[in-house]
């Protein structure tokens, strides 16, 4: 395939030599820090008071988590102030990363301390039963199926699917103005099946990534993206000049926190701890300083859905 | 130019202008199609600063790095594991005890009848391996065993006197196949077993599709992040050059040892398979053998 | 074991998917296969160096990164196409590489004194490569060329991690309804033995009926 019968050392020589001035390139320059950021500056994130006293000897997880020193949490890297990774310096942030972070104070854990790992939506179950992670926030909707597989606490938010316009926009007000004009959403997703059902006049269009429909939506190639509307503030709160919210949200999507399905007292505490927060205003703190840039007000948190353990089993 | 095909005569005076007049028109077709690329690509805005910006910066070109790091890390622990499962199935498969030897058979057709990705996510989500682990645990049942092929057909491909003569010394099977007919077999064999890691470097890309932090995951980041203004083409832009370039190399590699084996006079006694991938598909035959 | 029956219709889609993407990608590669073959061994020097550019190229991507490339990358320029389309221009351009190399290997198998007879009987260019050369390159590619698509069938189950209903693809909706995923698993694995055994029995056939031994 590489064809010089005549000079076999060339080709090679030449790659090696290519590929090591790529890396040395890339190791002499660069800049420190990270690149900037689009949209209004990061809110000022709470702080959240660390309980001390708290144990849980019942839940394996919770046990394994004090030993251990820290919680390791599943999150989204791609969804911005909901579940977002800077790709320069690896730290997550986000209103998803929050609450992960005050469950761990909660949880007698200091919340800088929580190790992040992003879980692809199609493996979450997977991660939580393997024990990978102790618990997963990030835009996951309880459902019946879902609770065959894993534990949820919560819900600490109550999303429902949505639309993204720009913000010239004066003619779409709900999933019924829809008729012949483009709408994004990511392929083959619940929004994605929703609208095709539902709404059959829409023109759907599906990418990977609701990045890309953003952007889409920004250069005129779409004109509304839909998905549920916590993802699509995230999007709003980077560009709240350019983008809103349309109509109302037409389905419930509670999200909730997955736990170990086995893990009833982990569960439980969660929930507990979800409370006290709602309840002493962090809550709203975490909202305002992440969700709330987009120019949207903290709603009222969701009642948690306190079901019994499955099984018969106890705490 | 085409010595070795059967398709053209030695071009005469008026076919040489003939062709000179073809390669004018099929350069200029050729470079009409790489300006409606490059207008295509500052069309769309690909090289603004926006989207060039992050790689100047050391977060993202040490992610970039970690990447790499991660990718070559799989692709190390998966080439010397598929060599050694290689090498155990091969022996399998050539056992004078034929339970042995079908159970083998039977092993490697169906590594290698199956897509790495199936092999890849069973590990992943019904076994709930690690990413790095289901990655490198995939990779190396299917490299395993085409590269149980691989050396099988080496072995047997090494001519018949010699094994004849191995044993009329009073030679034992083991000695026979230790002295004699594998190290000729590997070395004959050589080109075409880097070829197969060729294949393997290529499909650590996959750890991309179960969340192994390697190369490409490192790009997508970068290249989704609605800060940076998408940069999808720029990360597409850096990244393939160096995916293709560590491969090049690698295939590089097969050539040369090809190259110097066929000369070598250790290797008279088999011939030297082709390097290529094309002979090595997954899913494919084991490369074919030159019939002496 | 009823995670088959259950589901049936969902498993023959996955199926069905996975074969339609093999036979669209599969011509598409065989239809640009032939034509960088062609350019790789015309005598024009430009086209050969395009040939080896593009089988060079291609043969040394990762299949994903290409899925990448092409999936996400080609939206950038405006062209919107469903996914499908996507995955069989990616697949398609990839084997089409292999298909390449296993056709122009073909050619270079005929002796060149085939075609010097040819042409000293008289026999134009095109009579020379579609009486002489091709039936008997033909007869060689046949094995190279079966396993580049068996290869293919089984690197469609990359599609499914973008969003193409295929095989490999129907884990994830299983996984979520709760079926037991080893069996789930089990199935999959049979339908792509189904394919890849389906393909190698029919170009073994097409071997005995016109490849020759040399």
């Amino acid at each position: 395939m590489i064809r010089t019968a005549r000079a076999p050392r060339a080709p090679g020589a030449v790659l090696g030599a290519v590929l090591g001035a790529l890396v040395l390139l890339a190791a002499a320059c660069g800049k420190e820090g990270s690149p900037p950021g689009k949209g209004p500056a990061a809110g000022k994130l709470p702080h959240y008071q660390v309980d001390r006293n708290f144990r849980l000897p019942a839940s394996g997880t919770w046990t394994r988590a004090k030993r251990r020193g820290y919680f390791v949490v599943g999150a989204k890297e791609d969804q911005p102030y909901l579940g977002e990774k800077d790709p320069a310096t690896g730290t997550y942030s986000g209103f998803d990363i929050e609450i992960a972070r005050m469950m761990s104070a909660s949880l007698g854990l200091a919340p800088q301390s929580v190790h992040f790992k992003t879980i692809a939506s199609a493996n979450r179950e997977t991660a939580l039963q393997n024990g990978q992670i102790d618990y997963y926030v990030g835009t996951y909707t309880i459902n019946a199926n879902r609770k065959k597989l894993v534990g949820f606490a919560g819900p600490y938010f109550m999303a429902g699917q949505s639309l993204l316009v720009r913000r010239d926009e004066n003619d779409i007000h709900g999933p019924g103005d829809l008729g012949g004009r483009r709408v994004c959403s990511a392929a083959g997703s619940t929004p994605y099946q929703r609208i095709r059902a539902d709404y059959p006049k829409a023109v759907l269009v599906g990418y990977d990534t609701y990045s890309v429909c953003v952007d889409n939506l920004l250069t005129y190639q779409v004109d509304a993206v839909t998905t549920d509307d916590a993802i699509l503030l995230g999007y709003t709160a980077k560009a709240p000049g350019e983008l809103k919210l349309a109509g109302r949200p037409f389905s419930r999507e509670p999200y909730g926190i997955g736990v170990p399905r086995s893990d009833n007292a982990l569960r439980f505490a969660l929930n507990d701890a979800l409370e006290a927060r709602q309840r002493n205003g962090d809550w709203k703190k975490a909202y305002e300083a992440t969700l709330g840039l987009s120019g949207v007000p903290a709603p009222h948190p969701p009642p948690i859905d306190r079901y019994p353990a499955p099984d018969g089993r106890t705490a | 130019m085409t010595g070795t095909t059967a398709l053209y005569d030695i071009p005469g005076p008026r076919t040489r202008q003939r062709h000179r007049l073809y390669g004018v028109l099929a350069t200029a077709v050729l470079l009409g199609l790489i300006a409606w690329i490059l207008y295509l690509l500052f069309d769309t805005g690909q090289f603004t600063y926006t989207k060039w910006m992050p790689f100047v910066y050391k977060g993202i070109q040490e992610l970039l790095l970690r990447g790499l790091g991660n990718t070559l890390k799989a692709f190390a622990i998966a080439a010397a594991l598929s060599l050694v499962l290689g090498g155990v199935l091969a022996v399998g498969r050539l056992s004078d005890h034929r339970p042995v030897r079908r159970a083998a058979a039977v092993l490697v057709e169906f590594f290698r009848a199956m897509p790495v990705l199936v092999m890849i996510f069973f590990i992943f989500v019904a076994l709930k391996a690690q990413p790095l682990t289901a990655l490198v645990a995939g990779l190396t049942l299917y490299n395993g065993s085409v590269l149980a092929e691989v050396l099988r057909s080496g072995v047997n491909a090494v001519e018949r006197g010699q094994r004849e003569a191995a044993f009329a010394l009073g030679m034992r099977k083991t000695q026979v196949m230790a002295h004699v007919l594998v190290p000729q077999a590997v070395r004959a064999m050589l080109p075409a077993v880097i070829s197969q890691l060729v294949v393997a470097l290529k499909d650590t890309s996959l750890g991309y599709l179960i969340t192994y932090e390697e190369f490409l995951h490192a790009g997508k980041l970068i290249a989704s992040n609605l800060d940076y203004d998408l940069p999808f083409i720029p990360v597409v832009m850096v990244i393939s050059p160096i995916y293709i370039g560590m491969c090049m190399l690698l295939s590089w590699c097969a050539v040369r040892v090809s190259r110097r084996e066929q000369r070598s006079p250790r290797t008279g006694a088999v011939a030297v398979a082709t390097p290529g991938p094309g002979a090595l598909l997954p899913g494919g035959e084991p490369p074919t053998v030159p019939k002496p | 074991m009823n995670v088959l029956t259950d589901n049936f219709s969902l498993y023959a889609r996955g199926f069905l998917g996975t074969v339609e993407l093999t036979v669209y990608a599969g011509l598409l590669a065989l239809a640009l296969g032939f034509l960088m073959a062609s350019f790789r061994v015309a005598p024009v020097a430009s086209l050969r160096a395009f040939g080896t550019v593009w089988v060079t190229v291609l043969r040394n991507t990762p299949l994903t990164l290409l899925f990448f490339a092409v999936v996400l990358g080609l939206p950038r320029f405006g062209l919107v196409l469903p996914f499908r389309v996507f995955a069989v221009l990616a697949l398609g351009c990839y084997t089409s590489a292999f298909i390449c190399e296993a056709l122009r290997a073909g050619i270079n198998t005929v002796p060149r004194g085939q075609g010097e007879a040819a042409r000293s009987l008289g026999m134009t260019f095109g009579q020379t490569l579609n009486l002489v050369v091709l039936p008997q390159a033909f007869r060689s590619v046949i094995p190279p060329v079966g396993s580049t698509l068996i290869a293919l069938a089984k690197n469609s189950a990359i599609a499914g991690a973008f969003s193409v209903t295929e095989l490999l693809g129907t884990y994830k909706t299983l996984n979520e309804l709760g079926y037991d995923i080893v069996w789930t698993f089990v199935w999959i694995a049979l339908g792509y033995l189904i394919i890849t055994l389906a393909l190698s029995a029919l170009f073994h056939a097409l071997e005995r009926t016109w490849g020759v031994a040399r």
